[in-house]
């Protein structure tokens, strides 16, 4: 029984990070960043990774999108060395990342120059109506607010139906109403579309309230100080005795008192 | 009406052209004032117009200044545009070019006269040839900067998506630089305008520059001279007014603050 848990976890793989190390050099000075990373993230799982600040977050982000390469170690996905970015993982900034140039619908559609042009206008109408902009197909994104630019970004990466979506600090710069509508959505979207998420937040109740599993990084140069499972279902009661506990757990394995 | 409240239409249009009708009713008493017998009056000039209008020669030499600035610009923009986006793209080139390019962008049009006139010989090669070089400068460095300042953000979701590396100068680079390569195809199309008169007045006998010298030569007839100025200085309006107008197409407005 152990055994063939162990089996189909393994199968169900869908990265693997080991021994990552990763050192910046400036001036002739090298900065170690990351210090042997390990990390396990199963299909279809949500992850959230927390940590300090300028810890390495983004850094260990942007090597999983095969936007910089380890200078140790290395990082699989679907037991394939990460060499590059790919369209298979689509990494979602801050809503920054959305073309000004292009309508929402030529946004969404960026992606999709290799289909034809029937299942081009499905996808387009599908994920458009999926985040919630119908009606804003011919506007531009100066003319939409920041969670509607969120919104479309989301959706631009959901098109080309990726099975990764790397996210950082996504709902950094919005308020903290629409960031807590737009964790309902993304998590609504997950459900439907069972990608896996690696989701980046300094917010530690925005990774309770969203994760399987939630790792913690250490001060730099940063490795992986724990990963805990959260055990509680959706939708998540965020006063029920055990959600505290977990998030007192993480506050505690950051070194931050939960007395202010 | 308050400061910040937009100006209403007959506004926009009833100031300038009062201040207009101020400007001639002060150089028409100036005119008068000084009793001068050789700088003719708003109406002389008027008149002046009228007779070359009559005889054809205005829609004529209109016609050839603006197809040799057109032929000029054109070439302008079909080689320094490629230029510049390539400069742009690899910076590693643009190193190698640059300090030849920052040498001869200063070298005024003007000086290129005799070079001009020994390789194209006396005619419109020469005035093209000079309105090029004019042109040409401004635009190959207002791509290169346009494509430099390019956000990094942009040029990496691009390469999410798989985009090859023509497609992404095509879809991204090239895009999100063309506001300010615009700004630079404006500026350029100004001086061309200016070095299209100075090269008529030495390469060719037609033209609104040819107009000036000849009108002066034969006979000293001013009111015919500030008749051709007034025609360049009200074209070059036109031209740049045309001009900015491309800023309100909507896939490069969001790249003029104060348009969108
Ligand atoms: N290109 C780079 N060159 C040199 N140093 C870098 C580079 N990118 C990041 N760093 C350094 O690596 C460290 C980690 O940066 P990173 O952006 O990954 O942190 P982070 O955990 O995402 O921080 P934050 O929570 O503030 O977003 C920082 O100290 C930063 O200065
Ligand atoms: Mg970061």
């Amino acid at each position: 029984m152990a055994l063939a848990e162990s089996i189909t976890t393994r199968a169900g793989t869908k990265l693997s990070a080991q021994h990552v190390q990763m050192a910046f050099s400036r001036d002739g000075k090298t900065t170690p960043v990351l210090n042997d990373v390990n990390l396990q993230v199963a299909k279809g799982e949500f992850l959230c990774i927390v940590g300090p600040s300028g810890c390495g977050k983004s850094t260990l982000l942007s090597a999983i999108g095969g936007f910089l390469s380890p200078t140790g170690g290395e990082i699989r996905i679907d037991g394939e060395v990460v060499s590059g970015p790919d369209p298979r993982r689509i990494f979602v900034f801050q809503e920054r990342g959305v073309f000004p140039w292009l309508t929402v619908e030529g946004n969404i559609e960026f992606g999709l120059f290799k289909l034809a042009q029937r299942e081009r206008r499905a996808r387009v109408a599908h994920y458009i109506e999926m985040v919630g902009l119908r009606g804003f197909e011919k506007a531009y994104p100066s003319e939409l607010s920041g969670g509607m630019k969120q919104r479309l970004e989301v959706a631009r990466a959901l098109a080309v139906n990726p099975d990764m979506l790397l996210l950082d600090e996504p709902f950094g710069a919005l308020d903290s109403i629409t960031r807590l509508i737009m964790r309902g959505e993304l998590l609504g979207i997950w459900r439907e579309e069972r990608n896996t998420v690696i989701f980046v937040t300094h917010d530690i109740d925005e990774a309770v309230q969203l994760a399987d599993r939630v790792a913690v990084m250490s001060g730099r140069p940063a490795g992986i100080q724990q990963t805990i499972d959260i055990d509680i279902a959706h939708p998540r009661d965020i006063s029920a005795p055990r959600y505290l506990e977990l998030r007192n757990g993480i506050l505690e394995q950051l070194g931050i008192a939960h007395h202010v | 009406m308050n400061a910040l409240s937009a100006p209403r239409k007959w506004e926009r249009f009833l100031w300038p052209v009062v201040a207009s009708a101020l400007f001639l009713v002060m150089w028409d008493y100036a005119v008068v004032h000084t009793a001068t017998k050789v700088f003719p009056s708003p109406l002389m000039v008027e008149q002046g117009i009228a007779e070359l209008s009559r005889k054809g020669v205005l829609w004529a030499y209109i016609g050839d200044s603006l197809r040799r600035v057109a032929l000029g610009f054109g070439a302008a923009v079909a080689v320094g545009v490629p230029i510049g986006l390539t400069l742009g793209w690899y910076p590693a080139v643009n190193q190698v070019v640059n300090p030849v390019l920052q040498m001869l962008r200063p070298i005024s049009p003007i000086a290129w006269i005799p070079v001009a006139i020994l390789l194209f010989g006396v005619g419109d090669g020469t005035a093209v040839f000079l309105i090029f070089l004019a042109a040409v400068f401004p635009i190959v460095v207002a791509c290169i900067s346009g494509v430099a300042t390019v956000p990094a953000i942009y040029r990496r979701a691009g390469r999410n998506f798989g985009l090859s590396a023509p497609q992404l100068l095509l879809r991204v680079v090239f895009p999100a630089a063309l506001p300010q390569i615009i700004v630079g195809l404006r500026l350029a199309l100004g001086i061309a305008w200016l070095v299209v008169v100075a090269a008529e007045m030495i390469a060719v006998d037609s033209g609104l520059g040819y107009l000036v010298i000849d009108a002066r030569n034969s006979g000293k007839r001013y009111d015919l001279v500030v008749a051709a100025m007034l025609m360049i200085g009200l074209i070059g309006l036109v031209l740049d007014l045309g001009f900015r107008s491309l800023r309100k197409i909507r896939s490069v407005r969001w790249g003029f603050r104060d348009e969108s």
